[in-house]
């Protein structure tokens, strides 16, 4: 009771969206910092506002679209004002004043008021059967409407206007949308992409008056149509204005606050008085509003940082993309896409399969991006806007996206739209789409993770995440996956993977707790996902120095062997550049004989993995391999894994160097070196190409006048042809451009990150630029991966075999006989 | 009562790690927090059985090796929204050595 009267009061007016994600953020963050009362206009707890549409429509029932119960507020102790308006604050004696009168004081005050949906300055606009479209009043004032009247009229064929002309119609309405201009979503899409979503609209029914400006409303006692400027009118029984939105700002300039469009706020989400938070659509940050949910949801992260009096998140504004919430249309829009001088594009359109993409690009970056029919790559473009990402290097496979590349698992789908709810979207993990769609209504999730957490589609190799996004702004509309523009390394902490590398580097910090307390961790110690890429980046920047946290590895890096699914593990023993002898395939036979081992199975990677060994034999096995010269393959490390080779000049009838040879030596040099996700290449003898070279992290093709090298491929869960980086006269070139190219990406790379991923977001030229071209910085490159190898090219089985390394690991605690 | 069974000093767990104990009930991982504390749960994951004694230890959970789902060492409990529990025991250390009763934790 008594802890109760010393909290600080904090007030917030606005129940919607923003507000009580504000409050949301905040709770989590610092539980009882604050005595929190609510106060809400509408007679409802905080509903998802977005999902009016499919209300509308009749998709959903209101009960479905409330976000937090009344039991909520009571659970979080929270004073509910539901249904009182507040009409007056007195920033003299901090309180605020409702319309009854009654005077609540606040210590600090969070506003969150949202928007008003505009009225036209038309004669007429005030007869009965003239709505806006923003909240549950409204809808059931159109529900109602369609049951008793036939013609609608929609003015304004922006976003809203469309899902409420959709909505209406599907209630059995005929409806008419009038638009202003002639292209329909003027601010989101191209005239192209308009005209075939006006073609579709219309094969649905709907009819359009455009362009054509509103004179006036008919009508005596209730509206009966509507006039042009050009003279014609239609007939209706209702009119939804749906032209736009204005932030609702009254009270806070009636308090005194600096509004211009909306509440003046600072990257903090302060207003000009420090006491007075403001979030949401009402706001106006560095001359910005937004009309979409996930910018409001950084700016609420923000807010509640430094409500709770952490302090350190700043808002930076937000991009945003938008989706339309019909069911059956795929459209995604994002940034800037009018044509200018400056700027490139790429257009595919292809009208039998109802498609149409285009890309805009400036400075080789993605600016805009308009997608019609196809939307499944809409995420992709978003994430390398967002990121800036230099694509001059794509720039020919660009308009077919990522995921048209060869992507497995979800029977090559595209379209979110077409597809039925029981299609499977996650192969991994058999997720269907009616599961999805299912767990992000029942559930309210909002965000990929969200969904990751609650389906696990998505969770496990992630091919699927551009459809799972895809399906979530399908259901909910705009982009939710909206994360702040740099990635945190997880939910342990607010920093970047750059950040960390970075501050470990300043700070010369050399040990996983020693990151945590100066980057301010969240958790007492981190997680099973930044703790690994930590240990990584220590390793990497201080090799020689920095002592390995065993504990901070996954369990296959720990024990040097692979985790199966019965808890048994596989052997890979290392076979350089895929050639073996008689002698150790004779003791790899004679191992598996001594320990039962169940399967003996052939790679992808040309060697050979021993199946279904039990953890205590391990380094029994490791033993009897050692004593026949054979070391750990790393088929379980982020770090070099297998060089594939051809046979070459030396047997092969086309070979034009020795192509196994340089693959062995690279191998030898390499091997044992830790890397931020696995590392594999490959050396083929002549451009038919064998050994698969085009596809690898690194890749040699061997022509007669010496070595070309390839890099950034891949062909596992993306199939990506490697870039050509340089070719070279001699192996020891090569070897050496290869080695430095490694370098720079551990320096580099993110946890987890492959080669091309890597490639993708510092740049092809950039990579180019260290490693070919500035030959004292290639040369430095290489002496730095040569140093740490000094520290890590001992077989780890061998120390585990022989020296007892860690021998707790593969031994039991105790045995208890009796129970 | 319940019986307790002594099975090693506590510095044969590594911090944020975990040893197992076999027994005739299969196997028990015993887990150390990095503040000393001790847990015991059955080694199998509530999920597919995944052995949890190789997971990866933190604050007091530790993250399943296979697919990843997050268990409370005290309760044996997945994190939200996983859902499913694994049967926890009794564990204490007193001298630095580790205790273990197979009494099965009754809410768990
Ligand atoms: C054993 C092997 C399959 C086989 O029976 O042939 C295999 C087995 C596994 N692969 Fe693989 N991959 C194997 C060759 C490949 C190849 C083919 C190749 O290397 O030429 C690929 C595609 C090429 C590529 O990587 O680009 C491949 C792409 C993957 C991927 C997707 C990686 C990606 O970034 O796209 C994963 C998932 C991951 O690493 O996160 C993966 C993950 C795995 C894991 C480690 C799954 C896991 O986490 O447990 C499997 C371990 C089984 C085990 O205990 O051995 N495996 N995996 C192959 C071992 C090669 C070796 O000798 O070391
Ligand atoms: C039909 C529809 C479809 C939409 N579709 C999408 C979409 O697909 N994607 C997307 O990202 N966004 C969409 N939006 C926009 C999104 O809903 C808004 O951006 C978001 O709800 C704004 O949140 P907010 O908290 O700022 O305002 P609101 O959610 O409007 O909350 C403000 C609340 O404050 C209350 N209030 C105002 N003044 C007072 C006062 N003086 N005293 C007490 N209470 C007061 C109001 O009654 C209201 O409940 C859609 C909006 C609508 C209407
Ligand atoms: S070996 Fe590779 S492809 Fe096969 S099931 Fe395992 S991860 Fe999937
Ligand atoms: S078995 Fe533990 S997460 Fe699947």
């Amino acid at each position: 009771m008594l802890d109760k009267t010393i909290k600080q009061k904090l007030v917030v007016i606005g129940n919607g969206m923003a507000g009580i994600r504000t409050v949301e953020a905040l709770l989590e963050r610092a539980p009882d910092l604050y005595d929190i009362s609510v106060f809400g206009a509408e007679p409802y707890g905080n509903y998802n506002r977005i999902l009016l549409s499919p209300v509308l429509a009749g998709e959903k029932t209101v009960d479905d679209i409330i976000l937090n119960t009344e039991q909520w507020y009571a659970d979080n102790q929270i004073t509910l004002h539901q249904g009182e308006t507040v009409t007056m604050i007195d920033r003299r004696t901090c309180e605020v004043v409702t319309e009854q009168g009654e005077r609540y004081p606040y210590d600090r005050l969070l506003i969150a008021t949202g928007s008003n949906p505009i009225v036209l300055p038309v004669p007429g606009a005030a007869l009965p059967g003239v709505i806006g479209f923003r909240d549950i009043k409204d809808v059931e004032h159109m529900v109602e409407a369609s049951t008793q009247h036939r013609h609608a009229v929609v003015i304004g064929g922006g976003l809203l206007g469309l899902e409420a002309a959709n909505g209406l119609m599907k209630r059995g309405m005929k409806v008419t949308v009038v638009h202003l201009l002639d292209t329909l979503m003027e601010r989101q899409l191209d005239p192209v992409a308009g005209g075939m979503l006006r073609k579709s609209l219309e094969e649905r029914g709907l009819e359009f008056k455009m362009p054509a400006q509103t004179q006036t409303i008919l009508g005596e006692t209730h509206v009966s149509g509507v006039r042009f400027t050009d003279g014609t009118e239609v007939a209706a029984d209702l009119v939804v204005m749906a032209v736009g939105i204005r932030p609702n700002i009254e009270l806070a300039k009636k308090a005194g606050l600096h509004c211009e469009r909306g509440i003046v706020v600072s990257d903090t989400m302060q207003t000009y008085d420090g006491r007075i938070y403001a979030v949401g659509e009402c706001v106006q940050h560095r001359r910005q509003t937004y009309g979409l949910v996930a910018p409001l949801f950084d700016q609420a992260k923000v807010c509640a940082n430094h409500l709770a009096m952490k302090g350190f998140a700043t808002y930076d504004g937000s991009v945003v993309s938008t989706k339309l919430k019909v069911t059956g249309i795929d459209l995604f829009s994002a940034g800037d896409f009018a044509p200018g001088p400056d700027k490139e594009e790429i257009v595919l359109q292809d009208a039998n399969r109802g498609v149409y993409k285009r890309i805009i690009l400036r400075d080789k970056k993605i600016v805009g991006t308009v997608l019609y029919g196809d939307t499944i790559d809409g995420p992709w473009y978003f994430q390398h806007m967002r990121d800036g990402t230099d694509v001059s290097h794509m720039r020919e496979r660009l308009v077919f996206g990522s995921a048209h590349l060869g992507d497995g698992g979800h029977g090559g789908q595209n379209s979110i739209a077409a597809m039925s709810d029981d299609a499977e979207i996650c192969g991994c993990n058999g997720v269907c789409k009616g599961a999805i769609v299912q767990a992000i209504s029942e559930k309210k999730l909002f965000t990929l993770d969200d969904v990751r957490a609650h389906t696990k589609a998505s969770s496990s190799c992630g091919s699927c995440t551009g459809l799972v996004e895809q399906v979530l702004a399908f259901t909910l509309g705009g982009d939710y996956s909206a994360a702040p523009k740099v990635k945190p390394v997880c939910a342990c902490t607010d920093h970047s993977h750059d950040d960390v590398r970075r501050v470990i580097v300043e700070q010369q910090l050399k040990s996983i707790p020693d990151v945590m307390r100066f980057m301010d961790w969240k958790t007492p110690n981190g997680c099973h996902s930044c703790r690994p890429a930590l240990n990584y980046y220590l390793l990497a920047t201080w090799p020689g120095e920095y002592r390995d946290d065993q504990q901070s590895r996954f369990i296959n890096e720990r024990v040097h062997a692979n985790i199966q699914k019965d808890g048994t593990y596989s052997v890979v023993p290392r076979m350089w550049g895929g050639v073996t002898t008689p002698s150790e395939l004779r003791a790899i036979a004679d191992v598996a004989d001594k320990f039962n081992i169940p399967t003996v199975k052939v790679t992808g990677g040309q060697r050979i993995d021993l199946l279904g060994v039990k953890k205590e034999d391990l380094p029994a096995v490791w033993a009897d391999l050692n004593e026949a010269g054979m070391v750990s393959g790393h088929a379980y490390a982020k770090g070099l894994r297998t060089v594939k080779t051809c046979v070459g000049s030396e047997w092969c009838r086309f070979g034009t160097q020795d192509s196994t040879g340089l693959g062995i030596k690279i191998e030898k040099f390499m091997w044992g070196s830790w890397t931020p996700a696995k590392v594999k290449l490959a050396v083929s003898g002549c451009p038919r190409n064998c050994a698969e070279s085009t596809c690898k992290d690194v890749g040699v093709i061997c022509v007669d006048s010496g070595y070309e090298i390839h890099f950034a491929g891949a062909a596992g869960l993306h199939i990506k042809g490697t870039e050509f980086l340089t070719k070279t006269a001699t192996e020891d070139e090569a070897l050496e451009i290869i080695v430095a190219l490694t370098q720079l990406y551990r320096e580099q790379g993110w946890y987890l990150e492959r080669m091309y991923k890597w490639c993708d977001r510092v740049g092809f030229d950039n990579i180019h630029k260290q490693v070919v071209d500035d030959v004292t910085n290639r040369k430095a490159l290489f002496e730095r991966f040569a140093y740490s190898q000094q520290f890590s090219q001992s077989d780890p089985w061998a120390a585990r075999a022989r020296r007892g390394v860690d021998r707790n690991e593969f031994t039991p605690m105790a045995e208890l006989e009796l129970a | 009562m319940t019986p307790w069974f002594q099975v090693g000093p506590l510095d044969d767990i590594p911090h944020l790690g975990s040893r197992v104990v076999r027994t005739p009930r299969g196997n028990i991982a015993v887990f150390r927090t990095d503040g000393d504390e001790v847990f015991a749960l059955d080694d199998r994951c509530p999920h597919k059985q995944g052995p949890l004694s190789q997971g990866i230890v933190h604050g007091r959970r530790v993250t399943c090796p296979l697919h990843n789902f997050v268990i409370e060492l005290a309760t044996g409990q997945a994190v939200a929204p996983d859902q499913g529990c694994t049967p926890s025991y009794p564990a204490k250390v007193e001298d630095g050595v580790v205790w273990l009763s197979l009494q099965q934790t009754a809410a768990a």
